[in-house]
């Protein structure tokens, strides 16, 4: 299906922002029926360039040139009617409404004034039928899985007659099942001769579906390469415009001290009789389904939640968090999932998001000492390497991996000894990643101890001592270094070990 | 490039055009008298704006700002008149009830999970009402003297309304720039989980707010009843919501996480000064009333729109 014929083409595409470079003369050539790989670090132009493309970011100069049409200037609308659609990460859907609903919002099917919710469902149906999407047009989205709620999304480009979908780290929200799909949904739309752009930060799913891949960095395009000719370490090399000799950076192999951390027979949260014991200076890794309760049982620890049976010791001392703020009295700091959500306040800058956790005690009567807030932020911006001109941006202005430095940098600032990491490189490229890594190994080093749950295997396996497996709110298995194994993870995630 | 450089100080350049505009067509604007006349006129919007702009910042809202400066009028008045109090503790007796109040409010809010704008709306609705069973709808006056002092005194030049406005004021701003309360109110704000889990005692933080709103509606209060010496069931009739365009005309966002005292300062000066002016212009009230509406809708609709261009 792959042709030579060019569906879309940027051409010296520039975009500048207030003292940046988002994107610098940018060639970029989109063949018909083609699954183009985008890939590149956080910070790299990728967002900016799809936002030229569909309108939603108007470049400085150059143009785009879709269907032998030139336009300098996308804009939403025009994009829809040259048959552009996206696929971003936060899903564009209204929960409240039906899944054909959603897929014919804003272009219903109406007698009048009146809407036709019957011809609706039938059509959205139609398409469902089409892709081999086994969904209830009547369904509410809220009662749909996120894998469920991306099919939902993809059949409203089709229905849309889009020619040309980009899709932004689609896997990213996915469970491992729901990838499987996903990658069944690319191929039968490239079938159709649907060309598509596939944003990913995941090297398997880059070779798995690519025909070609374009590689971008600090807002310039490296390179255009044919999938069958490459391999990961030249694509990563091209990336990060460095050698990263190895994925996981090596640890000097501590010998762990006495216990810190002894969990028995807790129970609630949807937990059910879970007891571990950890030592200092281990990395203690969680493995388990997306739901297992991994992220529930660190609500536990960390005083989100409250235990309905069952003990914590730390350091040989039974604790209680009530709140996250008793946990981190305790030495315990948590370096939650989900960035955005849960760890960032956006409005603020970064040395007031670094500060946040420890502002009373450098307070003096109520009142915020700033120079203290600003040399720990500084020092915490050297010694991480947060790039930034300043610490006084606001957070928000920062590539993801950066904002998660500067989160790891509030729960650094707390001293804490015990540190939970929840998916700590989600959405963050690969170059970050190494770095995240390399300041974890610097802890343990330093003496702290590290729980870290992970959906990655790769990253489990790599970085991990010993590994608990949960499922169904119970723990299923436990592997020490040498009985690591993918194989071994996923069946006691999925509970038939 | 000059639009980045207006963004931020749009408001004080409305306030800046609004001077030039009065002083010109109304001569009489300038003059020392009529300025000091402004600031004492806007001295009870100014304290209560002080409350709002907190609970603002925090992501909720205080409807209840007008019916506690009603409450504390007619209670205050009562036990002063009535119950032969000594003014002082009659007006702490007054405080303590709005403080009561919000802190009430804030206890729905917090612990039924009711949202901010049905929990105070409801409270207003219910205290005017007991405000009119308290008076039986009849003004009370023939407080002690001395009393008139807060709200029609002076201290040197300056009449003490402008004094208490400008300590609250000051306290407010203080508090949102310099202490640990403040900071917190805009990360709550901004992302309540994300403070629940940097260990914010992000309860206390709400409390702390409209507790203060409270406080602040109350002191309001106690000066409005000082100066118009009667207590009245209508006395602070959708003063709430003259807060609430005050505030909002200074930039807090009603979504929370952000907004500073300083404008605020502008959008109440803003909203003294249209008064004062168009009743020197001889304009009646009603056409007041659609300007300052006209002015609202200019003001925050610049500042959207600059947000949105910048965004791009």
């Amino acid at each position: 299906m792959v042709t030579d014929e060019s569906v879309l083409r940027l051409e010296n595409i520039t975009k500048t922002y207030p003292g940046v470079v988002a994107l610098k003369d940018v060639n970029l050539e989109l063949r018909a029926g083609e699954v183009h790989a985008l890939v590149g670090e956080n910070g790299a132009g990728k967002s900016t360039l799809i936002k030229c493309c569909t309108g939603a970011v108007v470049p400085d100069s150059g143009s785009i040139i879709v269907n032998g049409q030139r336009f300098d200037a996308m804009t939403p609308t025009l994009a829809v009617e040259c048959g552009i659609g996206v696929i971003y990460q936060e899903f564009n859907l209204v929960e409240e409404l039906s899944a054909a609903e959603n897929i014919f919002l804003g272009n219903e099917i109406r007698n009048g004034i009146v809407v036709n919710q019957k011809a609706m469902a039938t059509e959205a149906a139609k398409v469902f039928q089409e892709l081999h999407i086994d969904i209830d047009p009547n369904a509410p989205i809220k009662n749909l899985t996120v894998g469920y709620q991306q099919m939902v999304e993809i059949a409203k480009a089709v229905s849309k007659n889009s020619r040309i979908l980009i899709m932004d780290e689609p896997s990213a929200v996915l469970t491992n099942a729901e990838v499987a799909s996903l990658y069944e949904m690319v191929r039968k739309l490239k079938s159709r001769g649907v060309t598509i752009v596939y944003i990913s930060h995941r090297m398997d799913e880059i070779f798995e579906l690519s025909d070609r891949i374009t590689v971008m960095r600090d807002g310039v395009k490296v390179e255009t390469l044919k999938t069958a000719d490459t391999n990961i370490d030249e694509l990563i090399k091209l990336m990060v415009g460095r050698e990263l000799k190895e994925t996981f950076p090596p640890r000097a192999a501590a010998p762990y001290g006495e216990t810190i951390l002894e969990v028995e027979g807790l129970c609630g949260n949807g937990l059910r009789d879970i007891s571990f014991t950890l030592h200092k200076g281990e990395v203690l890794g969680f493995g388990g389904l997306i739901g297992s309760g991994r992220t529930e049982l660190m609500e536990l620890i960390f005083g989100v939640k409250r235990p309905e049976s069952g003990t914590i010791r730390l350091n040989g001392k039974p604790i209680l968090s009530k709140t996250p703020g008793d946990a981190i009295r305790h030495g315990i700091a948590l370096v939650p999932e989900d960035r955005k959500r849960q760890g960032a306040h956006l409005e603020l800058q970064i040395d007031q998001n670094i500060s946040i956790a420890i502002l009373k005690s450098i307070s003096t009567r109520t009142v915020v000492n700033r120079k203290a807030e600003e040399s720990i932020s500084e020092r915490y911006r050297e010694s991480l390497r947060i790039k930034t001109p300043s610490v006084k941006q606001k957070i928000k202005n920062l590539s993801g991996g950066n904002q998660q430095k500067v989160i790891l940098a509030k729960w650094l600032a707390t001293n804490p000894d015990l540190i939970i990491f929840d998916e700590p490189t989600r959405g963050i490229d690969v170059g970050a990643k190494y770095e995240i890594y390399k300041l974890m190994n610097a802890l343990i080093e330093e003496g702290k101890t590290i729980i870290m749950i992970s959906s990655e295997m790769e990253e489990l396996i790599g970085m991990s001592d010993r590994i608990l497996v949960l499922h169904d709110g119970k723990i299923t298995g436990e592997l020490g270094k040498a009985d690591f194994s993918q194989e071994a993870i996923m069946n006691l995630a999925s509970g038939v070990a | 490039m000059n639009l980045r450089f207006i963004k931020g100080y749009g408001i004080y350049l409305i306030l800046l055009a609004l001077i030039i505009f009065f002083s010109v067509v109304a001569p009489a604007f300038m003059r020392f008298n009529n300025v000091i006349n402004v600031a004492r006129q806007v001295s009870m919007l100014g304290i209560a704006a002080v409350g709002m702009t907190f609970v603002l910042i925090l992501g909720g809202i205080d409807l209840s700002i007008g019916s506690l400066i009603t409450l504390v009028n007619i209670v205050a008045a009562w036990l002063m008149v009535k119950g032969g109090v000594n003014p002082w503790l009659a007006c702490a007796l007054g405080l303590l009830m709005t403080v009561a109040f919000g802190f009430m409010n804030d206890w729905i809010i917090a612990n039924i999970k009711m949202p901010p704008l049905i929990v105070t709306l409801a409270t207003m609705t219910a205290l005017e009402g007991a405000a009119y069973i308290i008076s039986d709808g009849l003004p009370i006056f023939g407080f002690p003297k001395g009393f008139s002092f807060l709200g029609q005194g002076y201290i040197g030049p300056i009449p003490v309304p402008v004094i208490v406005m400008v300590i609250i004021l000051t306290i407010g701003s203080f508090m949102l720039n310099k202490t640990y309360f403040g900071r917190h109110f805009y990360a709550v704000g901004g992302n309540e989980e994300a403070s629940l889990l940097s260990g914010i005692n992000v309860k206390r933080i709400k409390y702390l707010a409209y507790t203060l709103s409270g406080l602040f509606a109350g002191l309001a209060g106690i000066v409005m009843l000082s100066r118009t010496n009667s207590g009245q069931a209508v006395a602070g009739k959708g003063f709430e919501f003259d807060v609430l365009t005050a505030v909002v005309l200074g930039g807090v966002s009603v979504n929370g996480g952000t907004g500073k005292i300083s404008q605020v300062v502008a959008g109440v000066l803003i909203i003294g000064i249209l008064s004062n002016g168009l009743v020197l212009l001889n304009v009646n009230t009603y056409w007041q009333m659609v300007i300052k509406g006209i002015v609202l809708m200019l003001a925050v609709g610049f500042d959207c729109y600059q947000k949105n261009s910048v965004a791009k």
